[in-house]
């Protein structure tokens, strides 16, 4: 044959039109082009989503997840129809209604609450990506219980970096990855954020330079990684102040950083018992003092040429003592409490491990120093000619926020880089716009409900000490149902999801009227002690009433939670709706770029299905909001103030001229930042590719903290009002409030029940403690640890109706160490028996050696409900798949008092999943299906058998 | 029996795929579906697809593999896996109707869907298990290394890579001419230590792999250092130092 032999159309038709919008197969919200193209009926069909090019985000490319979303959107599993419940709650017993019936019944069921006690409305939103949008409308409701996911997900990171340092990873920062010379991430299953972390992590390869990846699991990232430390679920933070430990000893420290950036040098005051002990020493104005070097004496922190001691003991008004924050901090991690010898065995991870990655740390950051020619004026006016940077770079995520001790771990880690001079400059950890944003730049939360009116604030924000808590007046008793920001959790600043439904049935603190969810499958994979909370929500009281009276729910998909409805609203799918990726939400800036995105309908939901008559939950939100009557929706005469979600996000302003999108503002659209509504909004950004950007200038691009242009160009954006200070936190005064509450020195004074908890967790210096769940149990029991890991394929449950991506992860095996594959005499293919202090599980076992040896894992979220989703009962998912949530309570095992508490970190009340401790053994019935099993979930839909899709094309 | 190419233009398009750097994500496998179920030929069927025992056909599947070596610990190595559009491809030459067949132009091996007849021989002979027969149109599947994109006036130019490259968030994955040696792709190879997968089965494969670099063993000793006591001679007196010259 010769070289042009056969006919071939080279240059086949791709697609009719590219509609650009923002994915939402996962939370990374990357740009996708979404061809579109005449189907065999003649509407308009997917025919291919690709990543989008320009999109800061993914830069042209596409995960797993994102390039299944055709089945995504056409899933059998979708909701077509608002449904009422007509058979028991659980059983997926329904009857179509139209959206005015619907509409009218929800109204009538949040009215009466809003008029006599709006904390009986429970609003939580799940996997919300537009919490300013439905924060904004529980406040004007007028509940303090809102809360999107956060607090069952990574809240101790989120709030761990910004109590420290007024950012965090993920939304708020990132690597510097064209400049770091050593990278080390922790506790990251190939998530959060799913598509960047492997470009940076290709740029960091292709650079030459090394990854160390930490984690008890060496699959995705850390199998790439250049060096694996396998560690130990939760002692993360042990392992830390080991490296910090090792820093010290060497004297591997930025002295320099610590002065200009931090309080290392502020004085604490050394007065045990007295009622100041713990906090700044201050002076009469209230400005906080140091320790002048060279008179030994107090003198204020902002005074200009003193140069303040960091070590030492300082007398000064009267006789009173105090010492530098470094000095304490000396003291603490250069005792041998955490040296590698003391901590190797309980973190798993070897002497000589620990203090050579305390070498590479000190080398990269100190002998490899990078320098970039641009002149920049700090916020105290002083000059300097270079942006010196220290490249080590570090990333973590729910690995080491979802235990009991991860507020204090996550602090640790922040606090390694803080010593190390790392936090925005280059090659270091780098602030996304709109961040830095510390603390007090941060709004507070806000409870006192008044029947009929707004909340003063929005209901989440960050406590600045125990004066923020929401409390009663017996300065003991939650004003929130979840019990966030009270004596459980001070600073829960995401909310505590997980507790809503326990705490709602147990009437603890009180009963509520209507349960609003949206987009959180709460009866399943987003509970702890799932089993439980499906009773909870049947459970009937003594009048044969469901003991919460009211489910209202939105999902787009059949779900496990929708079986437990009384009315389910129908949202759209991710290429139907309108949605805004706001800055004054949860942002998707890079560092160099200021950015947000919409999605649109990039097809009408009409075309997509026979009978098909969805609406996005947000612009239902906002309708409901009108027929309420509540301020900032409802005009004057009572009308309503929008006509639906996209008409919010271009018209709504949070403060005159900041509105919920940054770019394209002003009649003329010409604005960005800040500006006038623009009624031509969301059209701008359709044809600028579904997103805007405006680009970081040079000189304030580095050291955001500290830096006078960025205080100009975020004030001038919108970002901010005025300029913030940021002084970062390695010893946090807010803490020492608390542990002197639980001291009966301040106000409110901390109840017994609480005291001796928070003196040991609240220190104010990083810390670690032993992850509550194996103090509650005996190791001879439980001696193993077992946790979960999102696969790089699957997001949560969304993704098992996905016909392609369930062909990926339909079933999770237990991934078992061989070593105790062996002692408990287990092979592959076998089921075993999992227990914990909880209940029990079986499920199909795989050996595997690339592992932590005293922990087994498994995929997140793959095992369904019989029914649900509408796929086969007999599914994979339903009968090989599982989930360890059967094994995880909500409360820890019952003390010695008979209290039992939240699982929860005692700082932030973020959800404990992987405190988790199991037994194994081998089950005594070696044939399937996984247990527990639940009655099969009744289908809304049958789904057709077969899929050739895209055969009316070829 | 069905011929290679007599006459070639030296052209060799493949893939390079660096093992170094694939995190096993799928997204190659997914974005390759998707485009080519509505792309080339019969569309990637799924057979049962919300039931029990979905099965569909891909053009490119990751094998997850565990390492034991005896001196470090265990590792995973992600390997994606799709036709490597062999030199010696034996799927053409035992494919009895001409269906399957390698390009002289690029080298590129495909099957005429119109000629196929469903024999399922080709993918008995390939020793890489690369083609699948699609369980709803019974016929043979396989990758084209996107035929229709890499020539394709319709797409921007710098879309005219394969999906599954276009689309690979952590750079593993890489498209040239192999039959260049001062293509990208070859000079990669070449600096990398690129592999023929099982060169022993006398192939040729066209599509390279490059290996994982070595890793650090925790094991691995750290340097002699000096280490700081907490005391005025020690780390205290390394602080006063050091803050005096700053």
């Amino acid at each position: 044959m010769g070289v042009h032999d056969r006919d071939l159309n080279k240059s086949p038709h791709v697609s009719d039109e590219v509609r650009k919008t923002t994915c939402y197969m996962c939370a990374c919200r990357c740009g996708i082009n979404v061809h579109i193209r005449k189907g065999e009926d003649g509407q308009p069909k997917v025919r291919y989503i690709e990543g989008n090019r320009d999109h800061p985000v993914n830069k042209g490319v596409l995960c797993a997840k994102g390039s299944a979303g055709i089945m995504q959107h056409y899933s059998p599993a979708r909701l077509n129809k608002p449904l009422l419940r007509v058979g028991e709650r659980g059983k997926g017993e329904f009857k179509e209604i139209e959206w005015e019936e619907a509409l009218q019944l929800a109204t009538k069921w949040l009215e009466k609450p809003r008029q006599e006690d709006p904390r009986k409305l429970a609003f939580f939103t799940g996997r919300d990506q537009s919490q300013s949008m439905t924060g904004w409308w529980a406040q004007q409701y007028g509940t303090p219980n809102f809360a999107a996911h956060g607090g069952f997900c990574s809240v101790n990171m989120a709030a761990g970096g910004i109590y420290t340092f007024g950012g965090a990873f993920w939304e708020f920062g990132s690597p510097d990855w064209s400049n770091t010379e050593l990278f080390m991430i922790f506790g990251v299953a190939e998530d959060h954020d799913s598509n960047p972390i492997k470009l940076g992590l290709a740029e960091v390869k292709r650079r030459g330079k090394k990854i160390i990846g930490v984690n008890p699991v060496r699959t995705g990232y850390n199998a790439v990684a250049d060096e694996w430390v396998g560690i130990t679920p939760g002692m993360d933070g042990l392992f830390i102040l080991a490296l910090i430990h090792e820093l010290l000893k060497m004297g591997k420290v930025d002295l320099d950083y610590l002065l200009r950036y931090t309080n290392a040098a502020y004085l604490v005051i050394d007065n045990p018992g007295g009622a100041d002990h713990g906090l700044f020493a201050r002076d009469k104005a209230g400005d906080i003092l140091v320790m002048d070097r060279k008179t030994g004496k107090a003198a204020k922190h902002s005074k200009k040429g003193v140069k303040p001691a960091l070590q030492g003991e300082c007398k000064y008004a009267r006789g009173k003592v105090a010492r530098p924050v470094f000095q304490l901090l000396a003291e603490k991690y250069m005792s041998d409490d955490f040296s590698p010898e003391n901590v190797t065995e309980r973190t798993g991870v070897p002497v000589s491990q620990i203090k050579r990655i305390a070498q590479d740390l000190a080398e990269a950051a100190f002998e490899k120093e990078i320098v970039i020619d641009q002149p920049w004026v700090d916020m105290k006016g002083e000059k300097h000619d270079k942006m010196i940077g220290r490249p080590v770079s570090f990333h973590a995520m729910r690995g080491i926020s979802a235990h009991s001790n991860g507020f204090q771990t996550c602090r640790a880690l922040h606090l390694l880089q803080i010593l190390l001079g790392s936090i925005d400059c280059p090659g270091g950890f780098r602030f996304k716009p709109p961040y830095p944003r510390p603390v007090p730049a941060q709004p507070k939360p806000h409870g006192f409900a008044v029947a009929g009116k707004p909340l003063a604030g929005p209901p989440l924000g960050m406590p600045r000490g125990p004066e923020d808590l929401l409390l009663e007046e017996d300065g003991v008793t939650p004003q929130r149902i979840d019990r966030a920001y009270s004596w459980d959790a001070p600073l829960s600043a995401h909310g505590m999801m997980h507790m809503v439904i326990s705490n709602a049935h147990a009437g603890d603190p009180y009963h509520v009227d209507v349960l609003f969810m949206y987009m959180a499958n709460m009866s399943w994979n987003s509970s702890m002690n799932s089993r439980g909370v499906m009773q909870m929500l049947e459970d009937k009281d003594e009048n044969g009433d469901y003991v919460i009276p009211k489910i209202i729910y939105s999902d787009a998909y059949n779900s496990e939670m929708v079986a437990y409805a009384d009315l389910v609203l129908p949202d759209t799918t991710y290429l139907e709706r309108h949605d805004c990726i706001s800055l004054l939400d949860r942002p998707i800036c890079e560092p160099d770029v200021m950015a947000d995105s919409i999605r649109w309908p990039v097809v009408d939901p009409a075309t997509q299905a026979e009978g098909r008559d969805v609406r996005g939950f947000q612009s239902v939100l906002i309708e409901l909001g009108a027929r309420l009557g509540l301020p900032g929706m409802t005009n004057e005469d009572g009308t309503a103030k929008f006509k639906d979600y996209a008409d919010y996000m271009a018209n709504h302003e949070r403060k005159p001229g900041v509105g919920p999108l940054a770019g394209f503002r002003g009649k003329d659209g010409k604005s960005h930042g800040r500006g006038e509504p623009n009624p031509n909004q969301i059209d701008a950004y359709i044809e600028n590719g579904g997103f805007f950007e405006a680009h970081v200038p040079e000189n304030a691009k580095y050291f955001k903290h500290a830096n006078q242009h960025w205080q100009d160009w975020a004030v001038e954006m919108g970002l901010q009002d005025g300029p913030v200070e940021n002084v970062f936190n390695l010893y946090h005064e807010a803490l020492a409030k608390f542990q002197l509450c639980a001291d009966g020195k301040m106000e409110p004074v901390a109840p017994e029940t609480h005291k001796e908890r928070i003196k040991t967790c609240f220190d104010p210096l990083p810390t670690w403690y032993p992850p509550f769940e194996g103090e509650g149990i005996d190791e001879a029991d439980y001696p193993y640890h077992a946790l979960t890991q999102r696969p790089a394929a699957m997001y949560h449950s969304w993704g098992s109706q996905n016909a392609w991506l369930r062909q990926i992860h339909g079933a999770n095996p237990l991934y078992v160490p061989g070593a105790i594959c062996e002692a408990v005499g287990l092979e592959d293919g076998d089921w075993a028996e999992i227990s914990s202090h909880h209940g029990a599980i079986k499920v199909p076992v795989k050996r595997m050696d690339a592992v932590n040896v005293n922990t087994m894992w498994t995929w997140n979220a793959i095992g369904k409900r019989s029914g649900a989703w509408n796929l086969d009962p007999d599914a994979p998912e339903a009968k090989k798949g599982f989930l360890l949530n059967h094994l995880i309570h909500e409360l820890l095992p019952p003390k010695s008092d008979g209290m039992r508490w939240s699982n929860s970190d005692p700082v932030t009340g973020q959800a404990a999943w992987f405190d988790l401790r199991v037994n194994i053994k081998k089950a005594s019935d070696q044939t399937g299906p996984t247990a527990p099993q639940f009655p099969a979930q009744k289908k809304t839909k049958v789904a057709p058998v077969n899929i050739e899709y895209g055969k009316e094309w070829n | 029996m069905t011929s290679l190419p007599t006459e070639t233009t030296g052209k060799k398009l493949g893939l390079v795929i660096d093992l170094d750097t694939c995190v096993g994500c799928h997204a190659c496998v997914v974005n390759c579906k998707e485009w080519n179920t509505g792309g080339y030929g019969a569309p990637l069927s799924d057979l049962d697809a919300y039931g029990a025992d979905p099965v569909g056909s891909w053009l490119n599947r990751i094998h997850t593999f565990e390492v034991t070596p005896e001196d470090a610990p265990a590792q995973i190595v992600h390997f994606p896996k799709s036709c490597l559009h062999c030199d010696d491809a034996p799927c053409v030459t035992v494919c009895p109707t001409g269906a399957s067949y390698k390009r002289g132009e690029d080298g590129i091996v495909l099957v005429d869907e119109d000629m196929c007849i469903g024999c399922g021989l080709c993918a008995w002979a390939c020793p890489y298990g690369a083609r699948e027969m699609d369980p709803v149109e019974n016929v043979m599947k396989k990758c084209t290394l996107c035929v229709d994109r890499i020539y394709n006036d319709n797409l921007p130019e710098e879309d005219r890579v394969p999906a599954c490259v276009r689309t690979c968030p952590a750079e593993a994955r890489h498209f040239g001419d192999l039959g260049d040696p001062n293509s990208d792709v070859s000079k990669l190879v070449a600096e990398r230590g690129g592999m023929d997968l099982m060169p022993e089965q006398g192939t040729k494969p066209v599509n390279k792999y490059l290996p994982p670099r070595p890793k650090t063993a925790a094991a691995v000793e750290p340097k002699e250092t000096k280490t700081k006591k907490l005391d005025s001679k020690g780390f205290l007196g390394w602080l006063d130092k050091t803050l005096e010259k700053l």
